[in-house]
């Protein structure tokens, strides 16, 4: 059955749009000013992971890919988590989630 | 049957030892008494006690019963070495709590800092004996994301926010990074298994791409040049027991990972990888040393200071050699009583007046002289200066580096070496020699900070001038 997936839509498909999805992540972490959306392209950075060991795992036939996504959506929700109770103390010092604002410490 | 719950729980030791203190605390913390007002009765004294005394019979278990073996299919190696590397961890651990109890016995929130920093330790140990890829990342993630809490610890203070909030995305983005690579890496090979990988190798550009992203999230938990551009901001925004636990308790442990990653399941890959490390060591002692220089606050200029330190553990990384493996490892010991010390006595200093910056040490030796020997020791050590333990483990670092026959890396490091002589000896000037009007008031250690500073001070002279520690570490290796 895994390998009629993979016949219908090649691996080189499931990497290619993983690593589009990946790139735009990437991009966003580095140009985009607000907190929030920084951590939501974060989030794109791991499902475009996700969907390439899910890929991978069908083309190996091997169930340890997928077990390993289960790990990092529930680790990804944890991290978001402790980055959103940071955003709020951040908010209520300065009523802003700018990341400009956070240029008390500079070298 | 009952043999292999007996050998569970010898394999697991560790885990399951720190597991019970972080459990006993939680139930103290239940049962704890209050006063009408939310805080506890005796100034936390009671608490940091116990915690303090736990930590250390926590340690002194680590002697004992270490056994070899695999768990969990293979993906849980326990063996001496692993065991030894632990109870590093654990004894810098154990220095850490006892030099926080100035600035922890007026804290509102002292439990949730033991569960918080407990919960990194366990992540790391999980990371140190993983052998598979789930389990190791897992471990990462478990040790950092407690530790950017631990750094906004100073709720009132914007600045601790805000370095928490550079440490989580950087974090998160560095271990996004590490999952693409791996997540590649199982596409060429059908396996997250260490034990399986170096079979698999077969060096091709796909795997290339992923060791370097891999090496790259090492970096990032390493603050290596140029990925330690969060490095600096959060250890001058955190408070000071969590910047020397993230400057030493926490990179010491992802090196430990990182050599034995390297050095056994990329072995076949020794040729690529040994010039991304050689890059990163010279990139990472030359800007380390060059932003060090002109530095003003001491955490920052330690930060600093600790990333010229990773470069010149990773020239010995470079060695390739059972002896990098080995003065790697020697090295981490010596670093951690060393920058324990040094950030020790700033941490008392912090706590007491809130003063950091160098100008604020000057005359500090007047008020304060057996705070300024030690802070002085702990800086030789730092510098590499020699009845110190720190040139010992500098000149095997270097050794190893050189045993690859890459003798332009080990003169950068020397060169580097005389340049971090500066200014160590900046701060030993201001402490000893400036007069000041204003000098720090004398202060009275508590029993605690003192007995940390102590032992941090005799593992500083006698990790060096006893022969036999650079020796045992060189056995654990063998043994493998």
């Amino acid at each position: 059955m895994g390998s009629s997936i993979l016949e219908l839509v090649h691996i080189n498909n499931y990497v290619m749009l993983a690593a589009i999805l990946f790139a735009i992540g990437v991009m966003g972490v580095m140009f985009r000013r607000n907190t929030i959306i920084i951590f939501m392209c974060i989030e794109l950075m791991l499902n475009a992971v996700n969907l390439l060991l899910v890929a991978f795992s069908t083309m190996h036939s091997d169930p340890g890919g997928q077990v390993m996504v289960f790990f990092i959506m529930a680790v990804a929700a944890a991290e978001v988590a402790v980055g959103l109770a940071i955003l709020v103390m951040i908010y209520r010092n300065v009523k802003s989630v700018d990341i400009d604002i956070l240029n008390k410490l500079k070298w | 049957m009952t043999d292999q719950l007996i050998d569970f729980f010898l394999l697991m030791k560790s885990e399951l030892l720190l597991l019970a203190v972080i459990f006993i605390m939680l139930f103290m913390n239940i049962t704890a008494k209050e006063n009408a007002d939310g805080t506890p009765v005796d100034n936390n004294h009671s608490i940091l006690v116990t915690a303090n005394i736990l930590l250390l019979l926590n340690f002194l278990a680590g002697f004992f019963m270490n056994t070899s073996g695999n768990l969990f299919g293979d993906s849980f190696t326990s063996t001496e070495l692993t065991a030894f590397q632990k109870n590093i961890l654990n004894l810098g651990t154990l220095l850490v709590s006892l030099q926080s109890y100035t600035w922890l016995k007026t804290h509102k929130h002292v439990m949730e800092f033991y569960m918080l920093l407990l919960a990194t330790l366990l992540g790391m140990f999980l990371m140190i004996s993983s052998q598979h890829m789930l389990l190791f990342y897992l471990g990462l993630e478990l040790s950092t994301i407690p530790l950017a809490a631990l750094v906004n610890f100073d709720l009132e203070k914007k600045k601790s926010a805000e370095a928490a909030m550079k440490m989580i995305m950087m974090s998160a983005f560095s271990s996004a990074l590490l999952l693409f690579g791996i997540s590649l890496f199982y596409g060429t090979m059908g396996t997250l298994h260490f034990q399986e990988i170096p079979a698999a190798l077969n060096g091709s550009d796909l795997q290339l791409y992923c060791l370097i992203l891999l090496i790259a999230a090492f970096g990032f938990k390493i603050s290596a040049v140029p990925f330690h551009f969060w490095t600096a901001d959060v250890y001058e925004g955190a408070p000071v027991p969590v910047t020397s636990y993230l400057s030493v308790i926490s990179k010491g442990s992802i090196l430990f990972v990182m050599t034995t990653v390297l050095y056994n399941v990329f072995a076949g890959m020794g040729v690529e990888w040994y010039l991304i490390i050689c890059v990163l060591a010279v990139a990472t002692m030359i800007t380390g040393n060059i932003f060090a220089v002109r530095q003003q606050n001491l955490k920052r200029l330690l930060a600093f200071s600790s990333i010229a330190q990773v470069g010149f553990i990773l020239v010995g990384m470079s060695g390739q050699n059972t002896e990098g493996a080995v003065s790697v490892t020697y090295f981490i010991i010596i670093y951690i009583f060393s920058n324990l010390a040094a950030l020790g006595v700033i941490s008392v200093v912090s706590a007491l007046t809130g003063k950091e910056k160098i100008s604020d040490y000057k005359g500090f030796y007047k008020t304060n002289p057996m705070l300024s020997w030690i802070l002085a020791i702990a800086l030789f050590s730092l510098a590499g200066i020699p009845p110190t333990s720190g040139f010992f483990g500098k000149f095997f670092l270097l050794l190893a580096g050189a045993g690859n026959g890459n003798y332009t890396l080990v003169i950068i490091a020397a060169l580097n070496m005389i340049v971090s002589l500066y200014y160590y000896l900046k701060i030993v000037k201001a402490v000893f020699m400036d007069a000041n009007e204003e000098p720090i008031p004398t202060i009275n250690l508590a029993f605690f900070p003192k007995a940390g500073l102590l032992i941090c001070l005799i593992g500083i002279i006698v990790t060096g001038l006893a022969s036999g520690s650079y020796n045992y570490i060189q056995e654990l290796f063998a043994s493998l």
